[in-house]
């Protein structure tokens, strides 16, 4: 994010107040905020809350179709086929992460774990937060788990692990956010810490040392919870569309849909982390430490060669379904040649790609095969939920989304960048505190 | 050991989930109530008056029908909505105008209950299959997973909106009433009883007119049953009806699934801790081993490090004695020409004394 300013730098109004205890804390929170510089980058964050704020809005007084195309017959549209699909399968470089540097033994992936386990945290609390906007009486939310036990339902499933699970990334995400308030020491003038909110800081200290010690002794059983929860639930995301195989087309139903939804989640969470690695090393260069940078070069490489192997095994499983279900008739359709299009373009060759980039140790080529592996991800999931789903239906019954049902969309990724912004700026994400730093 | 590893990441889950498919017979275990009751619509004896349509909105207190009963409505295939619960629509089949009513199927095991994570739908043991909307999120899998595209759902409400279907109308049955539709049905298209009797029925008219009917009861066995069944006189798909529904019911395809959970609660940790304690052994074997080799070169070192000394002590010391030497060297060339110089110079002075 560049950060020259667009509009003239407000005038900062002089700030003797906050040391002279006048401001109240939320006036504090508020100038914290309101003194952003105007970076066309936070404007057009600006714009968007604004939109979101709008939806929110709409949605909940005017109800769902005023802002969606949702229609009875298509009553799953981007807001589950993207927000929550395509969300939970990029989240998976969480637990991919931790597993392969906790539990398999490759420290050497140490400092890929944090950001990962950041985007996986943020993944699952927005598609929780996209929900709220999607099922109708978000308030029931805790109904399967406390009034009612749909226990048949595969959805029962995917709610269950998707909760506990978001619960086990906020606890191991949580040191990075710890770390970072117990790092927070008083300065002078402008940039001083509101007394009030400093003192509460001093006081929470002993506890959140505490805390942590705690929850980074849990580190194994929650990284093995997490390996568990997250098998159950990316592939209960698939197992969602077993129960339709009169409505999705015959290329993409398959018994084995669990399995292809968490083999490709396996993929798709590797290449997010090489994808946001090379988004955030440009951005975010100044604020990674040196373990960080130059571990950077050597965490593509070995996770770029996992995803080749893995998506090598995924595109055998799809042709050897497509023999099994007898299905070769349907490639000489036009969903026939979409789903070639995804199998080769969006399978084959980034595995290709990664495998190239793997021999002759080119991280350029894992990067691209890593962007092409997320955009692959996210066209699966809109074919499954989407495009193959009510294929039979004609075509002035289909769905096609609605402008603000997009903006939605638009709006919970703009949250989720916002977010890791933050993060990345403040907290010991991409580089290790000195007071805390971990002997691996 | 790194390829190792993620085949085995690939290897264990492709085990877990294989298993459900073998697991998936075990489905169907409940297929409806033994009495459960039954509506038959016999296609051959509909005239599409629509009047099932007017009496279902009048005893569901749903708005009356568009354009009342007004033929035009069968200019579009219309389908269930969340204020209309049955429709009659017009087909054009083998060169005649056939008219199917669509409503809720109830089927024995019904899609809609099994999808629902709140369970709020319940199969009755009348048959019907009734829905609660106090129970229900909203996430509108029921609608999803209906096979029949029938549950409709109330976008238009922002604080309460719920799903809507037929009802067989339960409430009515209780009072010992035949459904709205039925009892409306001037032509005898629509049949209530009990489902095996409605079966029998059927069977019966089949057999009765050669050549009138297709010889198939929809819903005896679509979808593991439906309590709503279906004669017709033209092909079932003629007029919207699918044929390649199959017979498992939909909790079939799911069960397998649901099965196999257990096995992967059981199996990461196993194969996990495994690796993980393996990997901890590993490391503590390769520090070992470090410590060792680390050892090992600290005394290589000092022995190096002492050779090197005695070396450089002697170098030094040869050096000294080299330097020594050519100092004596040069002091003694230095005297020598110094004393030729004086003869020289003594051989001159004599010389010149001559
Ligand atoms: S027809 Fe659909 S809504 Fe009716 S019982 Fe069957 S699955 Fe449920
Ligand atoms: S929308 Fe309501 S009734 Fe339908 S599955 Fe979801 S919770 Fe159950």
């Amino acid at each position: 994010m560049p950060n020259r300013p667009l509009l003239p730098l407000r005038k900062r109004k002089v700030n003797k107040m906050a040391a002279e205890q006048k401001e109240s804390v939320f006036k504090y929170f508020v100038r914290q905020i309101t003194s952003l510089p105007r970076t066309p980058g936070n404007i057009a964050t600006l714009v968007i809350f604004a939109f979101g704020a709008l939806i929110t809005i709409m949605r909940f007084t005017l109800g769902i179709d005023s802002v969606s195309n949702l229609d009875d017959n298509n009553p799953w549209g981007i807001w589950i086929g993207f927000d929550l699909m395509c969300g939970v399968a990029l989240a998976a470089g969480g637990y991919t992460c931790s597993s392969a540097c906790y539990l398999l033994g490759f420290k050497r992936y140490h400092s890929a774990v944090r950001p990962a386990i950041t985007t996986a945290f943020l993944g699952y609390l927005f598609v929780v937060i996209a929900l709220l906007y999607d099922v109708g009486q978000p308030w029931r939310l805790p109904y399967p788990l406390t009034v009612s036990f749909g226990t048949t339902s595969i959805l029962f499933e995917v709610g269950l692990c998707v909760g506990i699970y978001l619960s086990v990334l906020f606890i191991e995400w949580s040191p990075v956010a710890m770390e970072w308030l117990m790092s927070i020491r008083q300065s002078e003038g402008e940039n001083a810490v509101h007394p009030k909110v400093y003192k509460a800081l001093v006081w929470l200290r002993p506890y959140l040392r505490r805390i942590r010690k705690i929850v980074l002794w849990m580190t194994i059983p929650l990284t093995v919870m997490g390996v568990i929860l997250s098998t159950m639930h990316q592939s209960s995301l698939g197992s969602l569309f077993l129960i339709v195989p009169s409505k999705l087309h015959p290329l993409w139903y398959s018994a084995f849909l669990p399995v292809f939804f968490f083999v490709s989640s396996m993929a798709a969470g590797l290449s997010m982390v090489i994808f946001e690695g090379t988004l955030a090393h440009k951005a975010l260069h100044n604020k990674m430490d040196e373990t960080h940078l130059a571990e950077a070069d050597g965490v593509v490489l070995g996770l770029g060669r996992a995803c080749s192997v893995i998506l090598a095994g995924y595109f055998m499983m799809k042709i050897m379904d497509i023999g099994m279900d007898h299905d070769w008739h349907w490639l000489f359709t036009g969903y026939g040649a979409w789903f070639c299009v995804e199998l080769i373009g969006f399978v084959a060759v980034p595995c290709m790609l990664y495998a190239m980039g793997a021999r002759e140790r080119k991280t350029c080529y894992m990067r691209w095969a890593a962007a092409l592996t997320v955009a692959g991800i996210i066209v699966n999931r809109f074919n499954v939920s989407m495009v193959a789903f009510n294929w039979q239906l004609p075509s002035v019954d289909r769905y096609f989304p609605s402008f603000l049902e997009v903006m939605l969309s638009v709006f919970i990724v703009t949250c989720i960048v916002t977010a890791y912004r933050f993060i990345a700026a403040k907290m010991p994400m991409l580089y290790e505190l000195k007071e805390f730093k971990s002997h691996h | 050991m790194k390829r190792r590893a993620f085949l085995s990441l690939l290897t264990g889950s492709a085990a877990a989930a294989a298993l459900p498919v073998k697991a998936k017979a075990a489905g169907g275990e409940f297929s409806g109530h033994p009495d459960n009751m039954a509506v038959l619509t016999d296609l051959t004896k509909c005239i599409g008056c629509r009047k099932c349509e007017t009496a279902c909105s009048k005893v569901n207190d749903l708005p009356a029908p568009v354009k009342g009963e007004d033929r035009s409505v069968f200019a579009e295939q219309r389908r269930t909505h969340a204020d209309i619960y049955t429709v009659v629509n017009q087909y054009n089949a083998d060169g005649k105008s056939v008219y199917r009513k669509m409503q809720c199927m109830h089927c024995q095991e019904p899609a809609c209950a099994t999808a629902c994570f709140v369970k709020a739908f319940t199969k009755n043991p009348d048959g019907s299959v009734t829905y609660d909307p106090t129970l229900c999120v909203g996430c509108r899998y029921c609608m999803v997973s209906c096979p029949f595209n029938i549950p409709a759902y109330r976008y238009d409400s922002a604080l309460n909106p719920v799903v809507r279907k037929c009802t067989m109308c339960h409430p009515r049955l209780q009072e010992g009433k035949l459904p709205g539709c039925v009892e409306a049905c001037p032509t005898g298209a629509l049949v209530f009883g009990k489902r095996s009797e409605i079966l029998a029925i059927a069977r019966k008219r089949i057999a009765d007119n050669p050549g009138k009917y297709v010889d198939h009861i929809y819903g005896e066995h679509e979808m593991g049953g439906t309590a709503w069944l279906t004669i017709s006189g033209v092909d079932f798909s003629k007029v919207g009806m699918r044929e390649d529904l199959g017979t498992k019911a939909a909790a079939e395809y799911t069960t397998g699934v649901l099965g196999a959970l257990p096995m992967v609660v059981g199996f990461w940790p196993i194969v996990l801790g495994g690796a993980y304690f393996m990997n901890k052994r590993k490391d503590e074997i390769a520090k070992e081993e470090q410590e060792a080799a680390v050892a090992a070169a600290v005394d290589q070192e000092r022995q190096r490090g002492e050779a090197a000394a005695k070396k450089a002590l002697d170098k030094a010391a040869s050096d000294a004695k080299k330097a020594q030497d050519k100092a004596v060297e040069a002091a003694k060339k230095e005297a020598r020409e110094a004393l030729l110089a004086e003869q020289a110079a003594a051989a001159a002075a004599e010389k010149e004394g001559e």
